[in-house]
């Protein structure tokens, strides 16, 4: 690279760096404040572009940028009046459901409101030309926007160190509960905190709209770069989302600058998982008070009662019967089913009684399919040897990657598992002569006798049921009373000699291996895997079965892996926009069960 | 219990013949609804002309149509829908490759006819080719030999390569800088940019595009990632001394978001729908736009061409049953609105062409000018290669 392409790519780094802080500081905001992890923010980034759009013939851009952003604080607003506020005492992680129904349904409404196609937008009157910078022209609206980022960046750092507002969010940052013991008037502040945050990414869309089209695909492409940053940066930390998304900007930049394209794939998850190794609260980041109150109670895990055993022992035995009654299509949904259902049963373990969050589990449940899928295809194995062997592909990676993941806490672990997950993926999707690349591995079927739907669903219902009671086994053993007291009271844990990391190490390992059975028999039962497998929807899917189910009831992923597999396939046949009936029935059921459909069917009681 | 299975298996073999020809369609349609929904109207305008003029093979046409949800396992479980509970005799649908490529080995586990209508992979005919498995759209290879005597009459040296970085990036970039560098050895590749799907850094791409000094560029772009490059290039002055080749960027799905941005003088593979006036496209059109009050995308002549090849396979077969229709398509010979084409005995392979020509701006709208249409049947490599991969 010659002198003048560096500093043209250090411009280019320093444009998308803006773009990427202007969203990213609202989210941060928002979980530093509430500690909710908003995966509704790329979906506001969203609207802010569709309404920036829209308002753009009306008022003119310029208008149409603080017009957007305002509108779209203002749902935010009421998001968090109507939806939100009624969930801070329900137990953590359930605000994570609500904001991903809401992504399903802004992403229809959009649908609905805008159509399907891609819009590119005006560009910016005024900006829309380029000027000569070492000989090249670069954009003026990029000029705008690197000058805009440290504007934005010293507006917020002022209302935050200058204003009463500010001390009290600072405060409620650094110890939420100690500032509500104080008097602050917590509801005002997490409204207007929610509001701004909202408005940030109204204002982060509006503003990208002259440099890409607004697109239904975005929500989520920008929610998981704008999360990176966050963790990066440290949670709550606004300078440190600023300093963070420099990073990944100029790292970006300068990988296409000298020719290393392809390494734009993945490289963001390199750098969090790497900046999280080495400093486990972000750049900038501080040690988060531990939470106390109402939603951090997690009540103890009781072994099944009888009725609830005798009525599981009635459903596995309807389950065996069922092929009596067809050979058809149900027992097509029900393998997808008793899949998911093992996917979900491991993912609890490692969430309800680990106490572990994970954004990245699809890794697990991919390799252990790729694995399968490799052993079949390049090495000639028998069907069942591959299957047998595809959940230790999933827990030798879980292994090295727990070691990491387990010195970690709460949204940063569970960044890492999403970064580790990445990493995986894009491996895996760019390595065409060993994992077949995007198309993936192709011909992966099951033995003669395995191969009837009727056998297959034998199989699977076989490894559904003696995963699960492995896995219930495991969790009332001792390992499992260690687990959930390191849970708890990791101090307390440590005091009386439980090697508390030890312990997660393991679940995370256990949950890897079954996972990645799941795995396994997944790619067995569609003849081919690809790498949406081990991608990100994969690993949210497996979440919200968690979180429907209740993470804190036993046979909750169970029902929620069903409800949920049963709702994508019937509500997809029925409905043209299925995605908002989906996200309506979530919110339906995060409102009415906060404690997740496990809660209906529970246990005994604690006393 | 095994004679229970018997009997249910009994059951379902002795239903009642249907009086209809089934297809059971599937697409992403939530995914990519920009070009699915052109290609819903498409098929659904054939599926009422051939019904009105008396069905085929003495039947009458049905679609069921699902949403594959985008991905392949969701694909193959909708797919099994169709073969198991609505009993369908032919598959047909998907747009992305790799979920087409997994609908296509479910139809070759199934043995069930699939016509793959939209995606562009030169796998699921060739590599991953299987005999239950057509596929109706010129493939990338082919569209990507289509640029090449363009190519070859500017006598450019040095080209620099832009793609998104997946199956159809990387298989149309190796076959354009194969089949180049056979016809003019002297070629230099400069520059190669492989950015993410749908998230293309488009300031940096050109800038580096613009650094390695190009006399021409090859791009595989598309949709999002064409539209942020061009914005990029025409701001940065890429293109004023570049000329550059893009595939599919003259189909009306992706030329029709670029308005006033449409690069002048590009070369593209595309479909110039309103000035096509061949009697065949001139029919379709009309009664296209009578039907639908808007005109016809790419995706629309894809949707009515496939319902229409089932329905002719069905005529020339006189019957539904699977393996006659596969005999019966394997070098069936058809009208579409682009003209006559053949099914390909060797691979499946449809002849269906595209249009190259170049880009033009008309009244701040991107329109193809100086085109020409490219039968897909001479863009195909040796039957000795085809036989190769096949692995026959």
């Amino acid at each position: 690279m010659s002198g003048s392409a560096v500093l043209l790519q250090f411009l280019n780094g320093l444009a998308g760096a803006s773009s990427l802080f202007l969203v990213a500081a609202g989210l941060s905001l928002i979980f530093g404040v509430t500690r909710i992890v908003n995966f509704a923010h790329g979906s506001l980034f969203m609207l802010g572009m569709y309404a920036a759009l829209a308002l753009e013939p009306h008022v003119g851009f310029w208008w149409s940028v603080p017009l957007a952003a305002l509108a779209v604080g203002a749902l935010g607003a009421l998001l968090e009046a109507l939806l939100l506020r009624r969930l801070y005492a329900a137990p953590e992680l359930l605000q994570l459901l609500a904001t991903f129904a809401l992504v399903l349904l802004i992403k229809d409404f959009a649908l609905w409101a805008w159509g399907p196609e891609d819009l590119l937008g005006p560009r910016a009157p005024g900006l829309d030309g380029a000027v000569r910078i070492a000989g090249s022209r670069f954009p003026e609206y990029d000029l705008f926007l690197i000058a805009l980022g440290p504007l934005v960046l010293g507006a917020l750092w002022a209302l935050l160190r200058r204003t009463r507002w500010g001390i009290l969010v600072r405060a409620a940052t650094q110890d939420r509960e100690m500032a509500g013991a104080l008097g602050v008037d917590e509801r005002r502040l997490f409204a207007s905190v929610f509001a701004l945050g909202a408005l940030l990414a109204g204002l982060g869309g509006a503003l990208q709209l002259p440099r890409e089209p607004a697109t239904l695909a975005i929500d989520l492409q920008i929610v998981v770069d704008a999360f990176v940053v966050v963790v990066i940066g440290g949670l709550g930390s606004i300078p440190g989302a600023f300093l963070a998304a420099l990073l990944i900007g100029e790292i970006k930049a300068f990988c296409i600058g000298l020719g290393y394209s392809e390494f734009t794939l993945a490289i963001e998850f390199v750098v969090m998982a790497a900046v999280l190794v080495l400093r486990p609260w972000g750049l900038l980041g501080r040690l988060p008070a531990p939470r106390r109150g109402p939603g951090a109670l997690e009540p103890p895990l009781a072994p099944p009662s009888r009725a609830v055993l005798l009525a599981l022992a009635g459903v596995a035995a309807g389950l065996c019967a069922l092929p009596l009654a067809t050979g058809g299509y149900a027992l097509v949904l029900l393998t997808d089913i008793l899949v998911f259902a093992i996917f979900a049963v491991s993912l609890h373990f490692l969430m309800g009684p680990g106490g572990m969050l994970s954004f990245g589990h699809a890794a697990y449940f991919g390799l252990g399919a790729y694995g399968a899928g490799l052993l079949t295809l390049k090495a000639g194995a028998p069907m069942m040897l591959a299957l047998l062997a595809a959940p230790f592909a999933a827990a030798s990676a879980a292994l090295v990657f727990g070691w990491f993941c387990v010195r970690l806490q709460g949204v940063y672990l569970a960044m890492l598992t999403l970064a580790f997950a990445q990493i995986v993926w894009s491996v895996v999707y760019q390595w065409n002569a060993f994992t077949g690349g995007s198309n993936g591995l192709i011909g992966i079927w099951p033995a003669a006798w395995l191969s009837a739907r009727t056998a297959y669903y034998y199989l699977t219902l076989a490894a559904c049921l003696a995963a699960t009671a492995c896995m219930w086994r495991m969790l009332f053993a001792p390992f499992g009373y260690a687990l959930r007291a390191g849970r708890d009271s990791p101090l307390r844990a440590g005091a009386i000699g439980i090697d508390v990391r030890a312990h997660q190490w393991a679940a995370f390992v256990f949950a890897g291996l079954f996972a990645g059975l799941a795995g396994g028999l997944y790619a067995f039962s569609k003849g081919s895997i690809s790498p949406e497998a081990l991608a990100v929807p994969r690993s949210v899917d497996g979440l919200v079965m968690v979180l429907l189910g209740g993470v804190h009831t036993l046979i909750g992923p169970l029902w929620g892996a069903a409800l949920f597999t049963w709702l994508q396939d019937s509500v997809a046949r029925g409905f043209d926009y299925w995605r908002a009936v989906i996200g309506a029935v979530i919110l339906l059921l995060v409102l009415v069960l906060p404690g997740g459909l496990g809660s209906l069917l529970r246990g005994r009681r604690a006393p | 219990m095994r004679t229970l299975i018997a009997l249910l298996l009994l059951a379902t073999a002795t239903n009642a013949p249907s009086q209809t020809l089934k297809i059971g369609e599937l697409n992403s349609y939530k995914v990519f609804p920009a070009f699915l929904e052109p290609y819903k109207k498409g098929w659904q305008l054939a599926l009422e002309e051939i019904n009105a003029a008396g069905g085929a093979a003495g039947r009458k046409l049905e679609i069921v149509s699902r949403d594959d949800g985008g991905t392949p396992g969701d694909a193959v479980r909708v797919a099994e829908e169709l073969i198991a509970r609505e009993k369908v005799d032919v598959l047909m649908g998907t747009f992305a490759s790799h979920v087409g490529l997994a609908v296509a080995n479910l139809a070759n586990q199934r043995k069930i006819l699939f016509l793959a209508a939209e995606p562009l992979t030169d796998k699921i005919v060739w590599e991953n080719g299987n005999r239950y498995t057509f596929r109706l759209r010129p493939s990338t290879y082919m569209q990507t030999a289509m640029l090449i005597p363009e190519a070859l009459k500017l006598k450019k040296k040095r080209w620099a390569i832009v793609y998104p970085n997946y199956e159809y990036g990387q298989s149309a970039t190796a076959s354009f800088k194969k089949l180049l560098k056979q016809a003019q050895p002297d070629v230099e590749f400069v520059a190669e940019q492989a950015p993410p799907l749908g998230k293309i850094d488009a300031g940096a791409v050109v800038q580096a595009l613009a650094e390695a000094k190009p006399d021409a560029i090859f791009s595989s772009l598309f949709a999002v990632d064409l539209q942020k490059f061009v914005r990029e290039g025409n701001t940065r002055g890429l293109f004023k001394s570049t000329v550059v080749f893009n595939l599919l960027a003259g189909e009306p799905e992706y030329l029709d978001t670029l308005k006033d941005e449409t690069p002048e003088g590009w070369w593209v593979t595309g479909y110039p729908w309103s000035e096509i006036d061949t009697p065949e496209h001139r029919r379709f059109r009309d009664a296209y736009q009578k039907r639908w009050n808007d005109y016809p995308r790419q995706g629309s002549v894809v949707g009515y061409t496939a319902v229409y090849s089932v329905a002719n396979a069905a005529k020339r077969a006189g019957s539904i049953d699977t393996e006659k229709l596969i005999e019966a398509l394997k070098g069936l010979q058809m009208p579409t609105p682009f003209g006559q084409i053949l099914w390909r005995p060797i691979d499946h392979q449809s002849t269906m062409g595209a249009y190259v020509g170049q880009l033009a701006q008309k009244a701040g709208r991107g329109v193809m000018v100086d085109w020409r249409y490219a039968d897909g049947a001479t863009y195909q490599p040796s039957d000795r290669e085809i036989r190769a991969l096949r692995k026959e």
